[in-house]
């Protein structure tokens, strides 16, 4: 059993339904993506078309990420995906160097590496991906790549041809294909990436990887100290007391 | 307005979330840094002791495993103050993975470090004849004086992968093309001889000067190769299209490139020329002085080619 996912960008719209589901159903925390839609435009006005590309691990068979974890915290599952023990990352950030799609980040709350893991835990029970069941037009496909009769594998053989993997040149051999996919879209470098400048928002890097309330001496006093206010709940529990109200602010 | 600036062909991302920026930041350039002194100090210095008398140097025995010691402490240190989980370093003990270099690197460098501890208190308390007497650990370490010459062997020896693991680090990361096994490795080679060199030439004041000679032969030649490699890497490193997308981070100007060029000015160029003219007319000074630069120079051009790579969007 193998499974993985294709994604027909000919259906995707954009409506970045995915991506909210992955970060409810993950908990992923705020500055954090597993799983993020990109909004690409190509052509000069009045020849201009926008393609939305919805980018997340690639659970390769192959995979650079788990070779150069020192501590197996990344390992395969009988499955096929890549998952992830949080609670053996060391937290070297080796992984993001090895994988060539971006598609790890450490997590601000834990201080440990994570990535879509293609919903190991409902995959577990029998559900889809989180993706998958929000997703209004289908655009995700999730299933069996080793059984030729499954949904995903019939897909790729009827659209032989058309169907990518990204960065093919770097042997990783992606579990996750593309329909409708081009070297614009599928190509980092393929696409400027205009820092600090946009048309909806800013494109930017961010200033921390991990934890960004903590310096380097915190790090090592975490486990004696509590995090509690500065995770990504703590917006519920904001204490306007401590603001003055939207009036006197001059609000209306 | 913007689309008269987009040619036909080009495609401009316009809605995406934050990318992570430089992730190895300068504790990983010091630790390469730290490395390179503490590994290169024992290659060269086995070099010295292969081509000189003991006599020549006699402040060597002890001296070479103490500043190693001390370099591959402040690797140990800036290593484990990068993760972001320190304590759980020891899981690299407990579970290790053998197929990451990380893995093999950590453990051949603490298994070496020991050693390099176990030669460091031998030679100190041998070339210290007074210091702590009846000391227990004293005693112990003079009356197992012979253990130093025999382990030396096997340090030098392990002096090699200690120093290249890093490149094979760097080399399984692949999603960095600008890192690349072959180049990489010989880099980290030459930079430990450069660095060792360097080291020792704070300590040889009192040596002969044929044998500080061979230390500015030795830091001529790694400040000569490193700047080829260098170049070779700068001028004609376009493996692919990642690779030269890195390089435009120095090629277009900006602080890398200012950053890169004084590495190859203080680093290689003057020290080169300063350590040359030292095997014609000893002068310890300016010996020190191409040191010194070396030292900053490598630090310059490890922390430019660690940063760079991390600046090109993955995805
Ligand atoms: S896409 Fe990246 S994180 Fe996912 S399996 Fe491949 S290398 Fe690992
Ligand atoms: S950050 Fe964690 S998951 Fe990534 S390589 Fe290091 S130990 Fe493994």
């Amino acid at each position: 059993m193998k499974l993985g996912f294709l994604v027909d960008l000919n259906l995707c719209m954009g409506c970045k339904g995915c991506e909210v589901a992955c970060k409810v159903e993950n908990e992923v925390p705020l500055s954090s993506w597993r799983l993020r839609v990109k909004y690409i435009d190509i052509g000069t006005f009045p020849d201009t078309s926008r393609s939305f590309t919805p980018l997340r691990c690639n659970h390769c068979e192959n995979a650079p990420c788990e070779r150069i974890c020192p501590v197996s915290a990344l390992h395969y599952l009988e499955n096929g995906i890549v998952n992830v023990d949080s609670a053996r990352c060391i937290g070297c950030a080796g992984c993001m160097m090895a994988c060539p799609y971006g598609a790890i980040y450490m997590d601000p709350e834990t201080n440990t590496a994570d990535k879509c893991t293609y919903c190991a835990h409902r995959i577990e029970s029998g559900m889809m991906p989180a993706c998958v069941v929000v997703c209004p037009v289908q655009a995700n496909i999730f299933g069996d790549v080793d059984d030729d009769t499954s949904h995903i594998s019939q897909y790729i053989m009827e659209h032989q041809g058309a169907v990518q993997v990204r960065k093919p040149e770097k042997h990783t051999n992606p579990k996750h294909f593309y329909v409708g996919g081009g070297n614009q879209t599928l190509n980092p470098l393929a696409h400027q990436r205009l820092e600090g400048y946009n048309l909806f928002n800013n494109v930017t890097h961010l200033e921390h990887v991990g934890d960004p309330h903590h310096g380097v001496i915190d790090r090592f006093l975490a486990p004696f100290t509590s995090h509690e206010h500065l995770d990504n709940k703590s917006f519920m529990d904001f204490d306007n007391k401590a603001h003055e109200s939207h009036e006197e602010e001059g609000g209306h | 307005m913007v689309e008269h600036g987009i040619h036909a062909t080009q495609a401009v991302v316009t809605l995406d979330v934050a990318l992570p920026g430089i992730i190895w930041g300068w504790m990983i350039t010091l630790n390469m840094w730290a490395k390179s002194v503490g590994t290169g100090v024992i290659l060269v210095g086995a070099f010295l002791l292969y081509r000189h008398k003991k006599e020549e140097m006699p402040n060597l025995r002890w001296m070479m495993p103490l500043i190693s010691f001390i370099f591959l402490n402040i690797f140990l240190l800036f290593t484990l103050t990068d993760l972001h989980q320190p304590y759980r370093m020891i899981n690299i003990f407990l579970h290790p993975h053998w197929t990451s270099a990380i893995t093999v690197g950590a453990w051949m460098a603490s298994l070496f470090t020991g050693l390099i501890t176990l030669m460091m208190v031998i030679g100190f308390f041998d070339a210290h004849p007074d210091v702590r007497k009846h000391g227990a650990c004293a005693k112990a370490a003079r009356e197992h004086s012979g253990l130093y010459e025999k382990i030396f062997p096997f340090v030098v020896f392990l002096a090699v992968p200690v120093t290249l693991y890093t490149a094979i680090i760097m080399a399984e990361s692949s999603a960095r093309e600008l890192w690349q096994a072959p180049t990489e490795v010989m880099q980290m080679m030459w930079a430990a001889l450069l660095a060792g060199s360097a080291g020792l030439i704070f300590i040889s004041e009192s040596w002969s000067k044929e044998s500080r000679k061979d230390l500015a032969l030795v830091l001529a030649i790694a400040t000569f190769f490193s700047f080829m490699m260098y170049m070779g890497e700068y001028f004609f490193s376009f493996k692919s299209s990642e690779a030269e997308a890195t390089l435009a981070y120095v090629h277009a100007g900006g602080e890398y490139n200012a950053e890169f060029w004084f590495g190859m000015v203080l680093g290689f160029i003057i020290p080169f020329f300063l350590a040359v003219s030292n095997m014609k007319s000893d002068n310890k000074t300016l010996l020190r002085f191409a040191a010194i630069l070396a030292l900053i120079g490598l630090y310059l051009v490890k922390d430019v080619w660690l940063k760079i790579p991390q600046m090109l969007p993955l995805s």
